[in-house]
């Protein structure tokens, strides 16, 4: 077992030593141009001077990345922020976004698992609204909602809403019959009945809802700000976009995968908690 | 012209009403100088405040002319100075003057990066917002369409918006109705047509058949600009090529691309694709009408009379800055004042090539021409009456419009002079201005003659 890790983990570092040599070849430069006065090359950019690529290398992504770890939470006015606040806005807004989809799907979800009624009757709603990219809402819900911060956190909700519902919804209707059975004849009420038998039994397929949800929401999040700007990664990407500043992009992608990472980590460990075995 | 042209220019031409005596520009000035306070060239914002107090305390002293004139005639203008402080505070007077107390201090607006909204950024870091009692919080914002959303939400008390938006939104072209109005223009020129290098021997633009260009907007002077400059070289900017709007900052990331031919872009756009050797200047937008707008300052009519303090001591701000930044000398300072990523975030090179006007155009040449961007907050009227008359021509408008009226609606053209007089600066007298676009005439007076001059035209 321990043998196979340390194979994987050789590969992998492997792997990663050889994408960041192909990244520094690739991104070598083709040498200075030629035939340029050199008042014009005062005036022109490194791209075009120094046949510098306009991909930076390696080196220079960690350099700028050791900059902005350096300085996580400087603020030097209402466009410019650290990564640390601007990464804070961001799983804010995901975390608000994401909590009221939680308030919304699970008692949601629990109705329509517990009565084919409703199920029926809802199903078709859930069909057409599922599958809308969340950025399609964008301009509804700023017209309507009138706030830009309001808007990102209603598109957040309406992305990550319905994994949660139909897994809910899946998971207490699939609870086993045998169980409720027991349960009826035991005599236990219905509000009983939710908590201590379909609840503890459905918890592992909510959960999975719950982490398909939480990335839907953390991808969502950075398209979203990237429209709305004012604060986040997302605008940061934007901003640094403008700017035709790669390096700064690529840390910000970096940053985004870490952070999907750990969110997508912290839900498998909740999920861990309430497996239970059979 | 631009409002702050040097008057002692020998080639300026003169062409406004004047004053009684003939002597002066025009009637405000005439009246400042019968003051007999001054009559040299303004220094300071204190002294030009001093100056439009003193000689309206001196016209209260003495309501008729030829009384002030003998008294002024008798003492001397520096002995009438001092007897008048003497029983009037008029240290304390210009003092008040400058401060009316907004209902409002702390405002929101917002911006688009680019060198257009030079005014209103620089406004922020030098001080000019602050100096005129308000606290202002400049946000950068992704596009046009958001930046016209979150003006209409009330996010923001102002914005930058393209000049023509403030019309369309008050006409509710691609909006609900919302009246809106302009107390300022931003920038005068300032744009220009970049082409991606491949095209660098394909400069007629009788041959641009079949190309992709980006504008920024619908609304936007760019578009008109691009379209009147292809329709004048024979092709149908609806059919021959293909217009495509882009927000300014991804413009140079899609040249690059390949994904677009060329774009007629606000600068610091156009030099940002020049210094990435993405593109080249193929004309300045100058070349096709000198002295045109480009950016303005919008409001929301509500905000207006909701806060009216607030929104003349913005005003004020925007007028003062703009001024600042008429003066070719004040533009390196402000080229670094606006460049951090809290503000445009662009290569202080760059900035400067747009603002003091010496640049390199791409192919490998070095040109210079100091009015590449100018500065002029005047909102004529007469702007408003030709983007009407484009609007119309591309099909934005249907059927008939009352083209002063909306003019007059939406460009505040007397609000501006009264505080550019206030202020000691010369406002024009009158709103409207004919100028030439390619070498041909527009009249103010009649757009439908004009509008029925052009050939090519969406048909309606």
């Amino acid at each position: 077992m321990s043998s196979l890790r340390l194979r994987a983990a050789i590969v992998s570092a492997l792997l990663f030593a050889v994408f960041l040599g192909t990244w520094q070849i690739a991104t070598l430069g083709s040498g200075p141009a030629t035939s340029m006065s050199p008042e014009y090359a005062k005036l022109m950019g490194a791209t075009a001077t120094q046949g510098k690529s306009a991909m930076p290398g390696p080196a220079e992504v960690g350099a700028k990345l050791w900059e902005h770890l350096k300085h996580p939470f400087y603020d030097n006015g209402p466009n410019d922020k650290g990564l640390g606040i601007q990464l804070f806005y961001s799983i804010a807004r995901v975390g608000t976004g994401y909590l009221l989809a939680v308030l919304v799907a699970i008692p949601l979800g629990f109705l329509i698992g517990m009565s084919p009624l409703v199920s029926r009757a809802l199903d078709p709603f859930i069909q057409i609204l599922k599958p809308i990219s969340p950025l399609a809402w964008m301009p509804l819900a700023l017209y309507t909602i009138k706030d830009s911060g309001l808007s990102a956190i209603f598109v957040i909700f309406i992305c990550s809403v319905w994994p949660m519902l139909l897994n809910t919804a899946f998971g207490v209707a699939s609870v086993r019959k045998e169980w409720i059975n027991v349960a009826r004849t035991l005599e236990v009420g219905t509000v009983r009945r939710a908590f201590t038998v379909i609840l503890p039994a459905a918890a592992p397929t909510i959960l999975t809802g719950m982490r398909i949800s939480i990335g839907i929401a953390w991808l969502v999040i950075v398209a979203a700000e990237m429209l709305v700007g004012g604060t986040g990664i997302g605008y940061f990407v934007w901003n640094e976009w403008n700017n035709l500043s790669i390096t700064n992009v690529i840390i910000a992608i970096l940053l985004i995968g870490l952070v999907g990472m750990l969110l997508d980590q912290v839900l498998a460990r909740c999920a861990r908690a309430v497996t239970f075995p059979e | 012209m631009s409002t702050f042209d040097d008057p002692f220019d020998p080639d300026r031409v003169l062409s406004r009403s004047g004053c009684v005596c003939g002597r002066h520009r025009s009637a405000s000035d005439h009246e400042r100088a019968a003051a007999g306070l001054r009559c040299e060239e303004t220094t300071s914002e204190e002294k030009r405040y001093e100056g439009v107090v003193a000689s309206a305390v001196m016209r209260a002293v003495f309501p008729r002319d030829a009384a002030r004139r003998a008294f002024l005639k008798s003492v001397g203008a520096s002995t009438a100075l001092a007897a008048l402080s003497q029983f009037f505070p008029l240290k304390t007077a210009t003092e008040a003057f400058a401060e009316a107390v907004p209902e409002k201090k702390d405002l929101k607006v917002g911006f688009i990066p680019i060198t257009c909204a030079t005014p209103i950024i620089m406004a922020a870091p030098l001080g000019f917002y602050a100096k005129h009692g308000l606290n202002v919080e400049v946000v950068k914002t992704a596009g046009w369409a958001v930046i016209r959303d979150k003006t209409i939400n009330k996010e923001y008390d102002a914005s930058h918006m393209l000049a023509p938006m403030p019309i369309a939104i008050s006409l509710g072209l691609g909006a609900q109705p919302i009246p809106f109005a302009v107390p300022a223009i931003e920038n005068i020129n300032g744009q220009g047509i970049t082409l991606a290098l491949k095209h660098k021997d394909r400069r007629n633009p009788a041959d641009w058949k079949g190309l992709k260009f980006a504008i920024p907007f619908d609304y936007s002077m760019h578009n008109y600009l691009l379209r009147y400059y292809l329709a004048e070289h024979g092709l149908d900017p609806d059919t021959d090529v293909q217009l495509r709007s882009v927000p300014p900052p991804e413009m140079v990331a899609n040249l690059r691309a390949d994904n677009i031919d060329g774009f007629l872009a606000p600068d610091n756009i156009c030099q940002r694709a020049i210094y990435d050797g993405a593109g080249f200047l193929h004309i300045l937008s100058k070349e096709i009408w000198d002295g045109h707008p480009c950016c303005s300052f919008a409001a929301s009519r509500e905000f207006i009379t909701s806060s009216p303090n607030s929104f003349a001591a913005l005003t004020r701000a925007i007028v003062d800055a703009t001024a600042y930044a008429a003066k070719s000398e004040n533009r390196k300072q402000i080229a670094e004042a606006i460049a951090p990523a809290n503000y445009i975030n662009a290569p202080v090179t760059v900035l400067e090539q747009v603002l003091t006007g010496t640049y390199a155009d791409g192919l490998g040449g070095i040109k210079t021409d100091a009015k590449r961007v100018d500065f002029d907050p005047f909102p004529w009227q007469s702007f408003a009456v030709w983007m009407l008359t484009q609007m119309k021509r591309w099909g934005q408008i249907k059927g008939d419009v009352d083209y002063k009226a909306v003019a007059e609606q939406v460009y505040l053209a007397t609000d501006t002079g009264k505080v550019m007089a206030e202020m000691g600066l010369t406002a024009p007298s009158t709103a409207y201005k004919s100028f030439s676009v390619m070498g041909k005439r527009f009249d103010p007076d009649k757009p439908e003659d004009y509008l029925a001059s052009f050939k090519i035209r969406k048909a309606s």
